[in-house]
Order: structure tokens, then C-alpha cells, then sequence
């Protein structure tokens, strides 16, 4: 291996692992403020690629039938939760974000908006997946909350499934590409950098950037991480567990489908391509402990640059040495966590 | 419930033989049978043992790909395979086994993903396994020369090992061993206190439910006649999980009924769902993932318990307990008066935090002492150390003259330490008795051959006596059939002393026993605990309840912030000033 050789894998690895970073992050989140390990993250990176692929060649994404779906069966379910005070108040909120905002997306993709340019349709892609999350949350985990964080784990898992097979139906079983939206080609040295992996690198330091400052500085992501640290205390001072579990779940299925978007030019897509894209962002996560963002970050760009590395010296079997490396990560991480079973 | 079960299963043996049922059918309950033995093993691992497993599906893998490899390329006969591929399947196992039990919480289950896809890439890629084609062409099994081809005949060897498999899991559930694995899930803690060796117990359980995958893997190379990756990915995995919590997981019979409800399901939903909404989908991994929610939604214990509670309930076998004093006397090496706890200097700090500072101790065969003091005084430090459930930061304790810091809490019990929790640990879903002869678990040999083979009955009546007089002795014997999650909390207490008591302990350390106890049974209790200090054991007791101690305990040690601040018989307690004062905030 000579060093040009390595600098494309480093480049690559570092491209694949700031996708992975993402997730990770999106895991952490959604972990530590719902204990939910939700194993479907990386579903949400094919819907979004996928929905956006199928805009660029003018069809309706099978995602808009998902969306209305999920949006009326959320919507009936939390309209047979709601009860106390401001009940009217609430109806209306319920339908306006469960009934008419899918509605509303769906009129605008039927009114064009998907053909007028690259962000409108990048617009209009975030729209149809990124309500999924909160929606499968009201749906699957909501009436949970009171489950070990193990029960949690299996629903997460059987959320994947539905998503998969969802997805299959959806988008069928070919895998798509979307077209480069930047095309320039710099050259440094020996280095070959594309706008578009750049562009990769740039957006995931920016998302990253606004997740910073909206933990640190907003007040609501000061009361996201209050639920995170004690559900119960951040009742007492007045945030709703629920609606905390919401926004997480909007911040995950946002992050997801950003993260398809960005990489859906460079890799081809398939509809159960996220899964494993997602168990790599969930290693990076373990690698965290599900509680440090730092760490997983970290961790994702080592998994990038290892799988990179893999597949130069055992292209067939990358998969099978990053699975097999978390488990020392895993058996590290136990012997650092404390044991949960004494009260 | 057993003769019925019997019924079932011998009906289910004939229906292959029925004349006019389609080949296809019997081809099914092949697949669920093949199904079943995984699901078994995950009952054990997962239900009972409390070990949640995605990877299942990778030692089917292990099972199947061992047979097919050395059938086609080194031409060995598919029998000649079986004990080579449960062996491979077995030092897999002990591998990955040993790695996953150190897994705490929700690590295990990830860990179990990540080997999973791990082991699914390696036979996807691999060359000796045929890459993602996999392997074709593995010969039948064949029996006197009759080549078994036909699902029938296959038909009767693969529900014979389901039965095996049953009979044997239930076997092991039914024994010392069984209850060991029971305990698991209830922590740690609890089990190595008297004296279960937890990891050994789950290293056991794991191999025991690979092997079982492995068989089954065995079974299905030569029935399929072709290996491919995908039957033993993390997806397949997952269905057997599946099956395990649908039939529920605690469950034998549950895991046949999962096993059979997932396969025809799958079945007939690739079939019909396509007929409604077109081709081109999977739609029945939307169903299994909606059914996962709902079963943990709506039932979570799982299908089996539903349908077991629809049949008159078998009730315990009647336990007759011989009368005479068996349980709790020592084996007269201690005489009364000679010191069996020896504690000198203990301290404990966590970082900047002492918690224990220079606590000196001891305790007498025969007679009964207590550690009073305020909360936050250091009485569960100290214990955590006498058990051996934390290390000391410094100091010596002996017990009847042998240095035990640092030696593991199953040690200290087979020392003759029986001790009770301060929050009561009981196995909930065990019998009352069942959980008292827990305590038993030392005085019994039987391990997991003889208690599958079911050759450990005469030890097992032994054990099952000593419970039984354990529970007369404390006056539950009455209760020995209830499931402890149906007793109230004092009950639970004295439950736990029985169970300590089972040790035959030379020394008794009780975590505030009459916590929760109504005044009778806090004097109930105060006898049990005279007569066995007539019996020479030696008591430290923890506790609150100042009339219960002034009354009962030879001698009382005072401890505040760490520090003994007083020790005499309950008389000078009363009256010491610094007792008061630590109590009371000082005397008016």
C-alpha cells in the first residue's frame, strides 16, 4: 500500500464515518432521552434517499403512502389518549400535526414542488420521512414507556421490520442513486476531493454544530437533556416525558433522512441498505456508551477508517471484522458500567 | 397438564401417517420442528436464564455448514457429522459463550447482534462455505440403508428430537440445577450468596441452547439437502426470538407454539398477502414486526400462558415434611462460645467517601448480635463486606480463624455464611419451596447431566426435605406451594431467612428481618431466631426496630458515620449518651 492509496482510503473512511457519526448521534438521543436502542435509525437513511431518488425521476415516493398511513393511525391513537383540560385545544393540535401536515405535503408534491429545483426537492424529501419518526414513536412507543429498556430493544427491533418490509413496498427491490448535486473536483496535492464528499464532511460538521448549540444554549434542549438525565425530576419541573420522546424521535428520523440525502449521490441505495449503514452508527454509539456524543464520534470516524482500511486488505470480509471488533468495546463498556441490579 | 401434553405430542407423531395429508404440509411441521429446537434453547437462555439472544441463528449455521462441508468435499456419512457438528457447534459456543456472559444489561443482547452479523458475513464470504451460494448437493440422512428423502420419513426423527429436547429441558428446569439457572435472572447477587457460581451457570445455559440450535442445524442440512447464509443471518435470529417470546419465554411447550405459529404464518403469508396487495413485497416480516409489538404491548408473558390458563390448574404435589430438628443445628464443630466472625479494622472508602472506618467485630457460636445505627451509618457497607459482596479498603475478617477479604461471596457461603437481603430477593415466578431449597443449592452434587438424564431424584428428595423443614421451621410450611410473588413482604422476609437457613450456616446475617413484619410475626420471628441461638448458631442481625432488639441480642454495636460509637449488652445501649445523641441529636 503506498501513501496515495491510503490517503483515498483515509478519505473514504472518513466520508463513511461522518454518516456514521450522525446516526451515532442520532442513537445517543434517542437513547438517552427514551431508552429506546432503536435498531430501525438506519431505515430512515434509505427512506430518505430513496424518497428523494424517486422525486428526481418524477415518480410519487411510495414514502407519501407510509407517511399519510402512519400519520392517521398516530393520529387516531393519540385522539383516544388525549384526556384532561384544553381537550379541544388538543384535538386540533392532534389533527393538524397528525392528519393535515401529511395532507399538506402530499398536496404540495402533487402541485409540483418536487420539480421546481434541487432544494425544493430536497425540501419536499425531508417532509415525507422526517414525520415518521415522531409518528412511530406515538405509535410504538409511547404507550411503552414503563418497559425494561430490553422490551424496548425487541419493539425497536420489530419497528425494523415493518420499516423494511414497508420500504420494499414502498420502493421495490432495485436500488437507486441520486444525481450529483455539486460537481466540482478539486486537487490538492496528491489528494482528490469531489464537492460532493466535501460537501458530506461540511453538513455533518454543521448538523453537528446545531445540535451543539441547541443542547447548550435552547431552552428546549436543555429540557431534552433534563428528561435524559431524570424523566421523573424533568416532570416535576414541568417537560412532558412524551412530548420530550417526540421531539427525539423528530430529531432522529430528521437526522436519518439527512444523512440518506447526503450520501444517496455517492452510494447506491437499496431499500434495506440502511439497516447496516445504521448498525454502524449504533456501534459507534456503544462505543459511547449511548451517553457520551464526544465518543461516538469518535468512534463512527474509527469505524469509517477501519472499514476502509478492511476493505482494502479483506474486501469480503470488512463487515464481519467491524461486527467482531465491538465486542471488545462491548465487554469494555460493561466491566465501566455499574451494575444496575442493586436498587 | 402432562398427560395432555403427552397426548398432544403422541397425536402430533401420527399425523405424518394419516393418509391424505399433503407432502407440503408434513414438509411444514418439519420446519417447525427444526424451529422448535432453537426455540427451546432460547426458552432456557432467554426466558428463564434471562440472557436475550438476536445471534441464535448463527449456531444453526455452526451445525448445519460443519455437516454439509464435511459430507460434500471430505465424504463422510451424514451420521458420522452429527457428533463433529455438535462438537464445532460447542467450542463455537464456549468461545462466543464466554465473551456474552461478561456482557452486562442491554450490552448482552447488542453483543449477541453484532456476533450474529459477524458470523453471517464470515459465511457469506467465506470460501469453504461456499460464499453466498452456499453449499448444495449434501447427501440425506439414511437409516439401514433406506435413504431418507421423502418429508415423511423424515418426519419422525425430527419430532423425536423435539421430544428429546423437551423432556430433557424440562428435566433441567425440574432440578438443583434448574433452579441455579432460575436464580439468574433474579441478579447476581442473590445467586452467589449462597453459593451459586452465576457465570459457570450461564456458560452452562448458553451451550446448552447452541447445542440445541446446532442439532438442529444438523437436522436441516441433510433435510433441505443445501446451506445458504441467509437461513442463519441476524433476520433469522430474530425469528427465533420471535418464536420464544410469542410462545412465551419461560415456556417449553411455548416454544413449540411460537415456533408453529411463526412458520405457518410465514408460510401462508408469502402465499395469500400477495393475492391482496400484489407481488413484489415481504409482507410478513411487517406482520412479525407489528405481531413483536403487540405480544409486548398486550401479552407480554406470551401466548402459552393464555392457553395454559384455560386447563384446571395442576396443583403442587403434596409436600410432607418429617418433623425433628434437622435444618439449622451446626454440624457440632462449633461449639458455643467459640468465636465463628472475627472482623478487625475494616475500613471502606468509596474515593473520597469512608464509609466504614475501623469497625472491629466479632460474633459468637450461640449468641445474637446487632448493628444498630442511624441511615447512612455504614451497617450495608459493613455487610457488603462481611459477605464478601465488596473488598475491604483495609482490615482482617476471619471466619472461625480464616481469612476471607476479598474471596467471593459464593466462598463465604460454602463457609457456612447464610445470609437475607435488606429489599428481599426471592426468584418470583419459583414456588415458595422451591425458592428455600435454593439456599439448599450446596448441599446437593447433581449437575446438568444427571439432572437431565433425571438421575438426581434421590438427591433432589434430599434437598426438597431440607426446604420443607427450613419452612416448618419458620412457620410457613403451609405455604410451600405459593408462588412467593403471592406473599406479602414479611412472609417474603422469613422466607429468606428458610432459605439462608437451608446453608446449614454456622453464622446467620439478617439485613432488617422484621422490616415489614406485623407484631406477631415479629415474635414468631424473635422465637425462631432464640432457638436457633439455642442450637449454637451464631446471628448478626442489622436493624431498626428497637423493641425487636432490646429484647432478643446478647450484645449491640453502635455504628455512626462509619465509626463504632458504642458496644454492650442492650441495657448499657440504652444508656449510653453518644447513642442517644446520634439518634436523637442530643439530650435535652
Amino acid at each position: 500500500m503506498d501513501s496515495s492509496i491510503a490517503i483515498f482510503l483515509a478519505q473514504d473512511g472518513i466520508l463513511n464515518g461522518s454518516i456514521y457519526a450522525l446516526l451515532a448521534v442520532a442513537f445517543v438521543i434517542l437513547f438517552s432521552v427514551t431508552r429506546v436502542i432503536f435498531v430501525a435509525q438506519g431505515d430512515f437513511v434509505a427512506y430518505g434517499g430513496l424518497t428523494l431518488s424517486a422525486l428526481e425521476r418524477g415518480q410519487t415516493p411510495g414514502s407519501l403512502w407510509v407517511l399519510l398511513v402512519f400519520g392517521i393511525v398516530a393520529g387516531l391513537l393519540e385522539l383516544g389518549r388525549a384526556r384532561g383540560f384544553g381537550l379541544r385545544q388538543r384535538y386540533r393540535a392532534i389533527i393538524l400535526a397528525y392528519f393535515l401536515l401529511p395532507c399538506a405535503v402530499a398536496a404540495a408534491h402533487w402541485l409540483g414542488m418536487g420539480e421546481l429545483n434541487g432544494a425544493c426537492r430536497i425540501l419536499l424529501a425531508l417532509a415525507l420521512v422526517v414525520p415518521l419518526g415522531p409518528y412511530i414513536y406515538v405509535i410504538f412507543f409511547k404507550g411503552l414507556a414503563n418497559s425494561s429498556t430490553l422490551n424496548l430493544l425487541i419493539v425497536s427491533v420489530g419497528v425494523h421490520w415493518v420499516l423494511t418490509g414497508v420500504g420494499l413496498l414502498s420502493f421495490g427491490a432495485e436500488g437507486y442513486r441520486t444525481n450529483e448535486m455539486l460537481s466540482a473536483v478539486y486537487q490538492i496535492g496528491p489528494l482528490t476531493i469531489t464537492s460532493q464528499s466535501l460537501s458530506v464532511i461540511v453538513l455533518t460538521v454543521a448538523i453537528m454544530l446545531v445540535l451543539y448549540f441547541f443542547f447548550n444554549r435552547s431552552l428546549e434542549g436543555k429540557a431534552l437533556r433534563a428528561t435524559a438525565i431524570s424523566t421523573r425530576g424533568a416532570r416535576l419541573v414541568g417537560i412532558s416525558a412524551e412530548s420530550a420522546g417526540t421531539r427525539a424521535f423528530t430529531m432522529a428520523s430528521a437526522i436519518g433522512a439527512a444523512s440518506g440525502i447526503l450520501i444517496s449521490p455517492i452510494t447506491t441505495l437499496y431499500y434495506d441498505s440502511g439497516f447496516l449503514i445504521g448498525l454502524k452508527g449504533f456501534i459507534a454509539a456503544i462505543i459511547g456508551g449511548f451517553a457520551s456524543y464526544p465518543a461516538a464520534v469518535i468512534g463512527a470516524l474509527g469505524i469509517g477508517l477501519a472499514e476502509a482500511f478492511c476493505s482494502f486488505w479483506a474486501s469480503a470480509l470488512k463487515d464481519a471484522i467491524v461486527f467482531g471488533l465491538v465486542i471488545p468495546v462491548l465487554i469494555w463498556r460493561s466491566l465501566l458500567s455499574t451494575h444496575p441490579e442493586e436498587e | 397438564m402432562r398427560t395432555l401434553a403427552a397426548s398432544i405430542a403422541f397425536l402430533t407423531a401420527l399425523v405424518a401417517f394419516v393418509p391424505g395429508v399433503p407432502p407440503f404440509w408434513i414438509s411444514l411441521f418439519n420446519l417447525i420442528g427444526l424451529a422448535s429446537l432453537v426455540a427451546i434453547g432460547l426458552v432456557i437462555l432467554t426466558g428463564v436464564g434471562g440472557m436475550t439472544s438476536f445471534g441464535q441463528a448463527a449456531f444453526v449455521g455452526f451445525g448445519a455448514y460443519t455437516s454439509a462441508i464435511l459430507t460434500t468435499q471430505y465424504g463422510l456419512s451424514p451420521w458420522a457429522t452429527l457428533p463433529i457438528a455438535l462438537l464445532v457447534t460447542a467450542v463455537a459456543a464456549l468461545l462466543i459463550g464466554l465473551v456474552t456472559i461478561r456482557l452486562s444489561g442491554h450490552y448482552l443482547p447488542l453483543g449477541t447482534i453484532a456476533w450474529g452479523m459477524a458470523i453471517y458475513t464470515l459465511f457469506g464470504n467465506l470460501q469453504i462455505t461456499g460464499g453466498f451460494n452456499g453449499i448444495s448437493g449434501v447427501p440425506p440422512l439414511t437409516l439401514f440403508g433406506v435413504a431418507l428423502v421423502d418429508p415423511k420419513q423424515v418426519y419422525p426423527l425430527v419430532w423425536l428430537s423435539v421430544v428429546v429436547a423437551v423432556v430433557a429441558t424440562r428435566n433441567l428446569l425440574n432440578s438443583r440445577v434448574g433452579r441455579a439457572i432460575r436464580a439468574l435472572r433474579g441478579g447476581r447477587i442473590a445467586a452467589e450468596s449462597f453459593g451459586i457460581h452465576t457465570e459457570r451457570y450461564k456458560l452452562a445455559v448458553f451451550l446448552y441452547a447452541a447445542l440445541l440450535a446446532g442439532l438442529s442445524g444438523w437436522l436441516f442440512a441433510h433435510i433441505q439437502r443445501a446451506v445458504t447464509p441467509t437461513a442463519f443471518g441476524l433476520n433469522a435470529g430474530i425469528e427465533y426470538l420471535l418464536m420464544a417470546v410469542l410462545g412465551g419465554a419461560g415456556h417449553v411447550y411455548g416454544a413449540i407454539l411460537g415456533a408453529a405459529v411463526v412458520v405457518m404464518l410465514k408460510d401462508q403469508l408469502q402465499d395469500v398477502l400477495p393475492i391482496f396487495f400484489g407481488s413484489g413485497g415481504s409482507y410478513e416480516v411487517v406482520v412479525f414486526g407489528l405481531m413483536l409489538y403487540l405480544i409486548l404491548q398486550f401479552a407480554r408473558d406470551g401466548l402459552w400462558p393464555l392457553i395454559a390458563a384455560r386447563f384446571p390448574k395442576t396443583t403442587g404435589r403434596a409436600i410432607e415434611i418429617p418433623s425433628g430438628n434437622v435444618v439449622g443445628a451446626p454440624d457440632g464443630s462449633e461449639r458455643v462460645g467459640s468465636e465463628i466472625l472475627r472482623a478487625n479494622g475494616l475500613v471502606k472508602r468509596f474515593g473520597g467517601l469512608v464509609a466504614v472506618n475501623g469497625v472491629d467485630l466479632s460474633v459468637r457460636a450461640g449468641e445474637i448480635v446487632t448493628l444498630l445505627g442511624p441511615n447512612g451509618a455504614g451497617k450495608s457497607t459493613t455487610f457488603d463486606l462481611l459477605t464478601g459482596i465488596s473488598r475491604p479498603s483495609a482490615g482482617e475478617i476471619a471466619l472461625s480463624g480464616r481469612r476471607v477479604e476479598g474471596v467471593p461471596s459464593r466462598r463465604i457461603a460454602a463457609l457456612g455464611v447464610g445470609r437475607t437481603f435488606q429489599h428481599v430477593k426471592l426468584v418470583g415466578d419459583m414456588t415458595v419451596l422451591e425458592n428455600v431449597a435454593l439456599g439448599a443449592h450446596l448441599r446437593g452434587r447433581a449437575g446438568f447431566l444427571r439432572s437431565v438424564l433425571k438421575l438426581d431424584r434421590g438427591e433432589e428428595h434430599r434437598l426438597m426435605r431440607m426446604a420443607g423443614q427450613a419452612l416448618d421451621l419458620i412457620g410457613l410450611a403451609d405455604q410451600a406451594a405459593t408462588p412467593v410473588s403471592e406473599l406479602s413482604l414479611g412472609s417474603s422476609r422469613l422466607v429468606e431467612i428458610a432459605r439462608a437457613l437451608c446453608l446449614e450456616p454456622k453464622l446467620l446475617l439478617l439485613d432488617e428481618p422484621a422490616a415489614g413484619l406485623r407484631k406477631f410475626e415479629k415474635d414468631a420471628l424473635a422465637l425462631v431466631l432464640q432457638r436457633l441461638r439455642r442450637d449454637g448458631l451464631g446471628i448478626l442481625l442489622v436493624e431498626h426496630d428497637m423493641d425487636f432488639v432490646m429484647n432478643l441480642t446478647d450484645r449491640i454495636l453502635v455504628l455512626d458515620f462509619g465509626t463504632l460509637i458504642a458496644e454492650g449488652v442492650p441495657a448499657e445501649i440504652r444508656a449510653n449518651a453518644k447513642v442517644q445523641q446520634a439518634y436523637l441529636g442530643g439530650v435535652a
